[in-house]
């Protein structure tokens, strides 16, 4: 690991302000993706910033709509674990109990999660298919937005993720084939049955990152039901392909991945 | 340089260290235990899991930064002075150890699911909890033999002391 700096702050205010300061900083969260990262050098940030102690981006609300409101660095245990997130969007919960490991669920959060965006992460199928919103310091994004391609979001150079919102839905679930050595989705389907229709979307399989299957929305809007999906698959062109498996497998494997999540939800 | 305030099992440490130090250097390097390792440089083999504040985190994608102000709990804090920790007993008589060197980081993953999911663990809820620990000489078996045994023994505990 190259050098670096670190400082621990105990506020956005006093986050932003010490981002701004640096010559070329990082945001320190769980540190499960950055510090692997920095430690092969692959990222070399001259100064670290870590939230991971700042109050006001913890925790998890549900408010007066339903909708649950989850702060930036509450780890993947904390929201696996949470009462009203495994009422309300049990699929949520789930896949948030299969991210990686225990240890990771321990550390990780789900504000890094979303701001690294990696095209095999599985909070952005959750975040694409319930519509979430994500907060920052500057403003707010619809998941729409913020997911722009692999590893790359719709933030600004210091922009902190200060909270995620996930509205109502009435069924959700994950289904996630993980690669068996590192436990990051080779496809991972969330489908969810939302006042404004069914909504399925798509991680770990697409070359662009998450994406939605507006086919398959379709055909469960018409009957919600793993049958309807038939043979639906997304175009192999578009996938990833690589030692672990080939974009044709990976079409196949978001078909395999929807009917088991529609069959769960 | 970083100002580290920490305990670890139990006794104070205070130390300045580089602000890269990861905190299983600090860990095996400025303390001198040992008992913690290093297994892989990708975050996926669970040798260097230690307890800070209680929870199973690996101590080689911790920063020693990071980790100050908690509690630290290594591999070698778990006994009771001569006595070996169930966990640890466990491990010795299930033959749940071949070369050792994954050894640690199993029982602090398993010290943690007990603790977290309750005594008396059944055979898949083990296997599921210990994806994050590889053992080089593949003898899982053994370890989650040595685990429910475990479990089952502080489930035992627990009724004997109500
Ligand atoms: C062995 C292993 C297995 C894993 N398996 C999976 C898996 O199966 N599925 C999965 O989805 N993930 C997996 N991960 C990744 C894990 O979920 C990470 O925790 C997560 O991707 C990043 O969260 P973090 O809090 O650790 O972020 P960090 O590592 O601290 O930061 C990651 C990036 O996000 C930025 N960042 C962090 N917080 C914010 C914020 N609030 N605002 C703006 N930018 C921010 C940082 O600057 C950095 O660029 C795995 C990791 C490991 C080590
Ligand atoms: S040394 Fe920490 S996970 Fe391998
Ligand atoms: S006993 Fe040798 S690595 Fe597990």
């Amino acid at each position: 690991m190259y050098e670096t700096s670190y400082n621990r702050v105990s506020s956005v205010t006093e986050a932003a302000t010490a981002l701004d300061a640096a010559d070329d900083p990082k945001i320190l969260a769980g540190g499960q993706t950055l510090i692997p990262t920095m430690k092969q050098r692959l990222a070399a940030p001259s100064e670290l910033v870590d939230i991971r102690q700042v109050d006001e981006l913890h925790g998890i609300s549900m408010q007066a709509d339903g909708a649950i409101r989850i702060g930036a660095t509450t780890t993947h245990a904390e929201v696996a674990a949470n009462a009203d997130v495994r009422a309300q969007l049990p699929g949520l919960a789930s896949l948030a109990g299969h991210i990686g490991d225990p240890h990771v669920r321990y550390m990780g959060t789900i504000g890094g999660s979303l701001a690294n965006n990696d095209p095999a992460a599985d909070y952005p199928a959750a975040a694409l298919a319930l519509g979430a919103t994500i907060t920052t310091n500057k403003g707010s994004y619809s998941a729409e937005e913020f997911f722009t391609g692999m590893f790359e979001t719709a933030l600004q150079e210091n922009e902190i993720v200060t909270a995620v919102t996930f509205p109502v839905a009435q069924r959700t679930a994950y289904a996630k084939f993980p690669n068996p050595a590192s436990r990051y989705a080779m496809a991972g389907v969330f489908v969810a049955q939302t006042p404004s229709g069914p909504r399925v979307a798509v991680t770990g399989a697409g070359q662009e990152g998450v994406f939605r299957m507006p086919a398959m929305e379709a055909a469960l809007a018409e009957n919600w039901a793993a049958d309807s999906l038939g043979s639906i698959q997304p175009d192999a062109q578009d996938m990833l392909a690589d030692i672990h498996g080939s974009a044709e497998y990976r079409a196949n494997l978001v078909n395999v991945m929807a009917k088991r999540a529609v069959a769960a939800a | 340089m970083a100002n580290v305030n920490l305990t670890i099992n139990g006794k104070a440490v205070s130390a300045e260290t580089d602000d890269r130090t990861l905190l299983v250097e600090f860990i095996r390097e400025h303390q001198g235990l040992t008992g913690t390792h290093v297994g892989c440089d990708t975050s996926q083999c669970g040798a260097c899991l230690v307890l800070m504040d209680g929870k199973a985190i690996k101590s080689c994608s911790t920063l020693a930064a990071q980790a100050s102000g908690s509690s630290i709990i290594t591999i070698e804090g778990i006994a009771t002075g001569a006595e070996l920790h169930p966990v640890q007993r466990a491990f010795k008589e299930n033959h749940g150890l071949q070369c050792g060197f994954c050894t640690p980081g199993m029982v602090i993953a398993a010290i943690d699911m007990i603790e977290r999911l309750g005594p008396d663990l059944d055979e898949p809820t083990i296997r599921k909890e210990l994806e994050g620990n590889i053992c080089r000489c593949t003898g899982y078996h053994n370890i989650v033999k040595a685990i429910k045994a475990a479990s089952m023994q502080m489930a035992t505990q627990l009724e004997a002391a109500e």
